[in-house]
C-alpha cells in the first residue's frame, strides 16, 4: 500500500513537471539491429510521457567513453548515458559529475524490486544511488553444436568435463573442439567463466573481490589455469577473430562449442537454429550452474535546467517499470532486472537463465569487482597465454598473481 | 656499345614505336597486371560480399561470385540500417558530413596556403622555429590531444559547435598542408615575385594576383588530402560536436562496429564503399590536376 | 637571396599577421598540448585527468610492461620495412606508369583507391584474405597445391609482416602518385642528355632523377613517417594486436590505456615517451631542412 502511494505521488510530480516537452539527449552504444530495436522501446516509452528522446548512438565502448568524458569535461553534458555499472564510473561520481538519484530509487522502491540486489549495489557509492540498472547479461554459457557431435558420432556433452573428453573424437572427425576468437576480451572471458564454473564461489570472490594474492597463487586457481591450458589446446586451430565468426563455426558444425555470453543466442536465432535441436546451451558450463550478473546501466549527469532534471527523473523511473523492462529485454535478449515480471515468451536458454536468477545461483560480474585497468592487464595476459603454447600454466599463474597483488 | 645505346633510346620516355609483344612490354604489363590484382583484390572481395545474402556469406567462400545477386545490403546501408533509434542508414549523416567537410577544407587550405606563402616568401625572424614545431605536431597521435583540445574549446566557448570542429580539422591539417604549400611557393620563379615587388604590390596583392592564380594545381592536391582526411574522420566528429551534427562516419561506425550484435558483413561492405565514394569521386574528377600540381610544386623546389 | 625579401618592418607585419594561426596552433595546441600531456603523465589520472601526483610511477610501470616493449620493437620493424618498401614500391610503380602505358588512368586509380576507404572494414577484408581457412591459402590449396602455406596473421613471428602487406596496400598509392608527379616534373631534356651520353636508364634514375626529386621525397617522407608513428586503425581492424601481443604498436597502447583501461596517466606516460623520441629526431632535422638559407633550387 505504502509503496503504491509513493509510486502514485512520484507519478503525480512527474506528470506535473512534464507539461512542456523536454528534449533529453541519451547516449549509448547499442547499435546493432536487435540492440537498436531494444533502445527504441525505451525511447518510445519516454516519448510517450510527452518528452523527446534525442538519440546519440556510438558503437564501440572505447569511442563512446571518449565522447562521454569529453562532453562531461567540456561542460556540455548529455541528459543520460549508458555505462557498464561497476567500477568504471567511480571517478565520475567522485568528481561530482553525476546526479545522485537516490530519491527516485527510493520513491520507486528499487531496493525491493531489483533482483539480484548486487545490481543496485553496483550503482551505489557511499550509500547513494547513481545509476539505473536496466538489464542482466551473463557470460557463463557454453554453446554446443549438435551437428558437430553427430558428425563425429558421439553424444553432445552435458558439461565441461565431458566436453574436454570428447575433444579427441572431434579432432579425429576434422572438427575444431573449441571455437575461440583471438581477441583479449574473449580470452579473458573464457578464463573467468572457467574460474566461475570450476571452483567454488569463495575462491572466485577472494581473488577478484578481496584481491587475495595467496588464494590466487593456490592450488584451486592452478586447476583453473590447467583447464585454461586444456582450452588452449582445444582451440589451437581457431583462426577467427570476431566472436560471431567463432559462433558461426559452431552454427555450421565446424566446431564443437564456444564459451560466450548470452548475446551469442542472437546469432543462433538469426541462423534459424532451435535450442535443444540444433544447439545446446549450458549455463555455468554444466558444472556449477550459476550466472554472473553483469549488464548495463544508465547514469545521469548533473544538469542545471529544471525541466531537464525532471525529464531525467522521469526517464530513470520509466526504465525500471515492468512494461518497459519486458519490452526492452525481449528485444535485447537479456534478462530483466526485476524478478516480479512474466517472461513466458522467452526461449529455452533465456528460461534457464531466468530460473537461475530466481534461484539465486549468482555471482557478481567481474566488471563490478575489477577496475578497467586490472581487467585490461588480465586481458593482455590471456591474449599472450592463448596465442603462445610455450607459456606454461604455472608462468601464467605467476603473472596473474602479480596483477592481483597490484590491483585496487 | 651501340646496342646498349639503342636499347636505352627505346627505354623510358622513348618516343619510338615498339612492337606490342616485346619482352619489355610483357614484363611491364605483366608486372602492372600482378600489381593491379594485388590492389584490386580486396575491392573485389568487398563488392562480391556486398552482393551476397548472409546465408551465402556464412559458407565462407570469400572469392566466389554471388550465386544470387542481391542489392538489398546496399539499400539497407544507405537508407535502412538502424544506428540506435533512427533507421535511415548512412543517409542521416551525409549532409552533416558535407556541412563539416566543405568549411573545414576551405578554411584549412586558406590558412595553410597563406602560412606557406609567408614562410616561403616573407620569412620573418622566428618563423622557422614555429614551422619546426608545426612539423613536430604532425607526429603527435591525435588521440592524445583529445582532452586538451576539449579544454581549449571549452575556454573559448566553442565546445560542441560546428565551428569548433572546423577549427580542429584546420589545426590538424595545418602541418602537412603548410609543408606542401611552402615547398610549392618556394619553387615558383623568383623573377615573378621580384617584378611584382618593383610594381609596388604588397603581401596580399602578390598572394591574390600572382600566387593563387599560379597555384591552382597545388590547391587541388591539398583539397584531395583534406577531403579524404576530413570525410573519413570519425573521432573528432563525434567528440567535438553534438548528435544533430554527427557526420556520416558515425553511422558507418555504428553499422560496422557493433560488438555484441549480429554482424551483417554484406551491409558493412556496402556501407564502406558508399562512404568512400565521395573521396573517390574527388580523385577521379581531379586526377589530372593532382599529378600536375605536385609536379609543378614540390619537384622544382 | 636575402635582398629579395622585403626587410622593412611594416611589410613583415602582414606576414606576421598571416602567420598568426600557425603561431597560435604551434604554441597553444602543439606546445601547450604536449606540455599538458607531460604534466599529467606524472599523475594518477584514471578516467578523468586529475592532478594526483605519483612521480615517476607511470614510467616505471610503462617500462616494466612487456606489451610496451613489444610495441616499440614492432614499430621499429614495421616502420623500417614500411619506409623502405613504400618508397621502393611507390617509386617503381611510378616509373612503370611513367612509361607512357595504356590505361594509365585506370591503373593509377586502382592503386590509389585504398587511400579513400575507411580501414575499419578493409582491415577485416585483409583478415579474411590472409585467413588460412577461407583466404588465399585455401584457394591455392583447392587448385591442387596441397602443401601451400600462407597465413602470416596466424604466426606470431611474422604477423607484423601480414600487417605490412595491408599497410603497403593502403599507403603505397599515395606515394606512387607523389612520385609520379615528381617524375613528370623532371625536364625531358635531362632524359635526352642522358641518352646521348649513353647512361643506362637505371643509372639515370638513381644518380640524376632521384636527387632532382629531393623536395618531393621530403614531403613524402614526412607524410609516410607521421603515418608510421601514428599507426593505429590498421592494427585494430586487422589483428587487434594479435596473435597474442605480436602486432601491438605504441599508439594502440596509448589509446587502449586512455579509453579502455581508464588509465589516462599511463597513456600519457607512453605518449610522452613517443613524443620525446620524435622530438629528438624531428626537431633538429626540421630545423636543418627548413631553416637556414632560403629558396633552394
Amino acid at each position: 500500500m505504502n509503496r503504491i502511494s509513493k509510486l502514485l505521488s512520484v507519478t503525480a510530480i512527474v506528470a506535473a513537471s512534464s507539461a512542456s516537452a523536454t528534449e533529453l539527449e541519451v547516449m549509448h552504444w547499442w547499435t546493432s539491429g536487435g540492440e537498436a530495436a531494444a533502445v527504441k522501446e525505451f525511447a518510445d516509452a519516454f516519448n510517450g510521457t510527452g518528452n523527446t528522446w534525442v538519440d546519440a548512438a556510438i558503437a564501440g565502448g572505447e569511442a563512446a567513453r571518449a565522447v562521454m568524458v569529453s562532453r562531461l569535461t567540456g561542460g556540455d553534458p548529455m541528459g543520460a548515458f549508458q555505462f557498464n555499472h561497476g567500477r568504471q564510473a567511480e571517478e565520475l561520481i567522485e568528481a561530482g559529475l553525476l546526479r545522485d538519484i537516490t530519491d527516485i530509487a527510493e520513491a520507486e522502491g528499487w531496493k525491493d524490486i531489483v533482483n539480484p540486489p548486487s545490481l543496485l549495489d553496483a550503482c551505489t557509492v557511499d550509500g547513494r544511488i547513481y545509476c539505473a540498472p536496466v538489464n542482466i547479461h551473463s557470460w557463463q554459457w557454453i554453446w554446443l553444436s549438435h551437428k558437430a557431435y553427430d558428425d563425429a558420432g558421439i553424444p553432445v556433452p552435458s558439461n565441461w568435463t565431458e566436453f574436454v573428453a570428447a575433444a579427441p573424437a572431434l579432432t579425429e572427425a576434422g572438427k575444431l573442439p573449441l571455437a575461440l576468437g583471438q581477441q583479449g576480451w574473449q580470452q579473458r572471458g573464457l578464463f573467468n567463466v572457467l574460474f566461475a564454473a570450476l571452483v567454488s564461489n569463495d575462491v572466485f570472490l577472494s581473488v577478484y573481490r578481496d584481491k587475495d594474492a595467496e588464494v590466487a597463487a593456490g592450488a584451486e586457481v592452478a586447476a583453473i589455469f590447467g583447464a585454461a591450458s586444456d582450452a588452449r589446446a582445444m582451440a589451437a586451430g581457431s583462426t577467427v577473430q570476431n566472436w560471431n565468426d567463432a559462433t558461426n563455426l559452431v552454427i555450421t558444425g565446424q566446431a564443437g562449442g564456444q564459451v560466450m555470453g548470452d548475446w551469442a543466442q542472437g546469432e543462433f536465432a538469426v541462423a534459424e537454429q532451435v535450442a535443444g535441436e540444433d544447439y545446446s546451451c549450458l549455463p555455468g558450463l554444466g558444472m556449477t550452474e550459476l550466472l554472473s550478473t553483469g549488464g548495463d546501466a544508465f547514469y545521469f549527469p548533473v544538469l542545471n535546467d529544471d525541466a531537464e532534471k525532471a525529464a531525467q527523473a522521469e526517464l530513470a523511473a520509466l526504465m525500471l517499470k515492468p512494461a518497459t523492462q519486458v519490452a526492452f529485454n525481449l528485444k535485447k535478449g537479456s534478462l530483466p532486472v526485476r524478478g516480479d515480471i512474466d517472461l513466458s515468451t522467452a526461449n529455452d536458454c533465456m528460461q534457464k537463465g531466468l530460473e537461475l536468477l530466481s534461484s539465486g545461483a549468482l555471482l557478481p560480474d567481474t566488471a563490478m569487482l575489477n577496475t578497467p585497468d586490472t581487467a585490461d592487464q588480465i586481458s593482455t595476459l590471456f591474449v599472450e597465454f592463448f596465442s603462445d603454447p610455450t607459456i606454461t600454466a604455472e608462468d601464467a599463474q605467476a603473472q596473474f598473481v602479480k596483477i592481483i597483488e597490484n590491483a585496487e | 656499345m651501340v646496342d646498349i645505346t639503342s636499347s636505352q633510346l627505346s627505354g623510358p620516355q622513348g618516343p619510338k614505336p615498339r612492337k606490342a609483344l616485346s619482352r619489355r612490354n610483357i614484363l611491364l604489363y605483366g608486372t602492372l597486371f600482378v600489381v593491379t590484382v594485388y590492389y584490386a583484390l580486396p575491392l573485389y572481395v568487398m563488392i562480391v560480399t556486398s552482393l551476397k545474402g548472409m546465408p551465402e556469406i556464412r559458407l565462407g567462400n570469400i572469392f566466389s561470385p554471388p550465386v544470387e545477386v542481391t542489392f538489398e545490403p546496399w539499400v539497407k546501408a544507405w537508407a535502412q540500417a538502424c544506428t540506435g533509434l533512427t533507421c535511415d542508414g548512412l543517409s542521416t549523416g551525409f549532409w552533416n558530413s558535407v556541412r563539416i567537410t566543405i568549411p573545414s577544407v576551405i578554411l584549412s587550405i586558406v590558412i595553410a596556403s597563406v602560412n606557406g606563402y609567408a614562410l616561403a616568401n616573407w620569412k620573418f625572424k622566428g618563423a622557422d622555429a614555429f614551422f619546426t614545431i608545426l612539423i613536430f605536431g604532425a607526429f603527435i597521435p591525435y588521440q592524445v590531444m583529445l582532452y586538451p583540445i576539449v579544454i581549449m574549446l571549452r575556454e573559448i566557448g566553442l565546445y560542441g559547435s560546428l565551428t569548433g570542429l572546423v577549427i580542429v580539422h584546420t589545426i590538424f591539417g595545418m602541418p602537412i598542408l603548410t609543408l606542401l604549400f611552402r615547398n610549392y611557393f618556394t619553387s615558383l620563379p623568383e623573377e615573378l615575385f621580384k617584378a611584382a615587388r618593383v610594381d609596388g604590390a604588397g603581401f596580399w596583392g602578390i598572394y591574390f594576383r600572382i600566387m593563387v592564380p599560379m597555384s591552382l594545381p597545388i590547391f587541388t592536391v591539398a583539397m584531395i588530402l583534406q577531403v579524404t582526411g576530413i570525410w573519413n574522420d570519425f573521432l573528432f566528429g563525434v567528440v567535438y560536436t553534438r548528435p544533430e551534427s554527427y557526420p556520416m562516419t558515425v553511422s558507418l561506425n555504428n553499422i560496422v562496429n557493433s560488438t555484441q550484435g549480429v554482424k551483417e558483413y554484406n551491409v558493412n561492405m556496402a556501407a564502406t564503399i558508399i562512404t568512400g565514394l565521395v573521396p573517390l569521386t574527388i580523385y577521379f574528377v581531379s586526377g589530372k590536376l593532382f599529378v600536375r600540381g605536385i609536379a609543378a610544386g614540390a619537384v622544382k623546389g | 637571396m636575402a635582398d629579395a625579401r622585403p626587410s622593412q618592418l611594416f611589410r613583415n607585419k602582414s606576414a606576421k599577421i598571416a602567420a598568426i594561426p600557425m603561431i597560435v596552433t604551434a604554441l597553444f595546441v602543439f606546445v601547450g598540448g604536449t606540455a599538458w600531456t607531460i604534466v599529467y603523465s606524472f599523475t594518477k589520472s584514471g578516467l578523468l585527468p586529475r592532478l594526483k601526483w605519483v612521480g615517476l610511477d607511470q614510467y616505471e610501470r610503462l617500462w616494466s610492461t612487456k606489451r610496451w616493449i613489444v610495441s616499440i620493437e614492432n614499430l621499429m620493424i614495421y616502420g623500417l620495412s614500411m619506409l623502405v618498401l613504400v618508397f621502393v614500391i611507390g617509386f617503381i610503380l611510378a616509373a612503370l606508369i611513367d612509361q607512357k602505358i595504356r590505361f594509365e588512368n585506370t591503373i593509377r586509380t586502382v592503386i590509389l583507391y585504398p587511400y579513400a576507404l575507411s580501414f575499419v572494414v578493409t582491415g577485416l577484408v585483409w583478415q579474411w584474405i590472409l585467413n588460412p581457412e577461407f583466404g588465399i591459402e585455401s584457394i591455392v590449396r583447392s587448385w591442387g597445391w596441397e602443401s601451400f602455406a600462407f597465413d602470416p596473421l596466424y604466426n606470431a613471428d611474422i604477423a607484423i609482416f601480414g600487417v605490412l602487406i595491408a599497410g603497403l596496400w593502403q599507403g603505397s598509392g599515395l606515394v606512387m602518385v607523389l612520385m609520379l608527379a615528381g617524375l613528370r616534373g623532371i625536364d625531358q631534356e635531362v632524359w635526352k642528355a642522358a641518352r646521348v651520353d649513353g647512361i643506362p636508364a637505371w643509372k639515370t634514375y638513381i644518380f640524376i632523377v632521384i636527387p632532382m626529386m629531393r623536395p618531393v621525397f621530403i614531403t613524402t617522407l614526412v607524410l609516410v613517417v607521421t603515418g608510421i608513428v601514428k599507426i593505429y586503425d590498421l592494427i585494430v581492424a586487422q589483428t587487434g594486436g594479435g596473435p597474442g601481443i605480436s602486432t601491438e604498436v605504441p599508439a594502440k597502447y596509448v589509446y587502449d590505456m586512455m579509453f579502455q583501461a581508464n588509465n589516462l596517466g599511463q597513456g600519457f606516460a607512453a605518449s610522452t615517451m613517443m613524443l620525446l623520441t620524435v622530438a629528438l629526431v624531428v626537431i633538429p632535422w626540421a630545423f636543418l631542412e627548413f631553416g637556414g638559407s632560403k629558396k633552394r633550387g
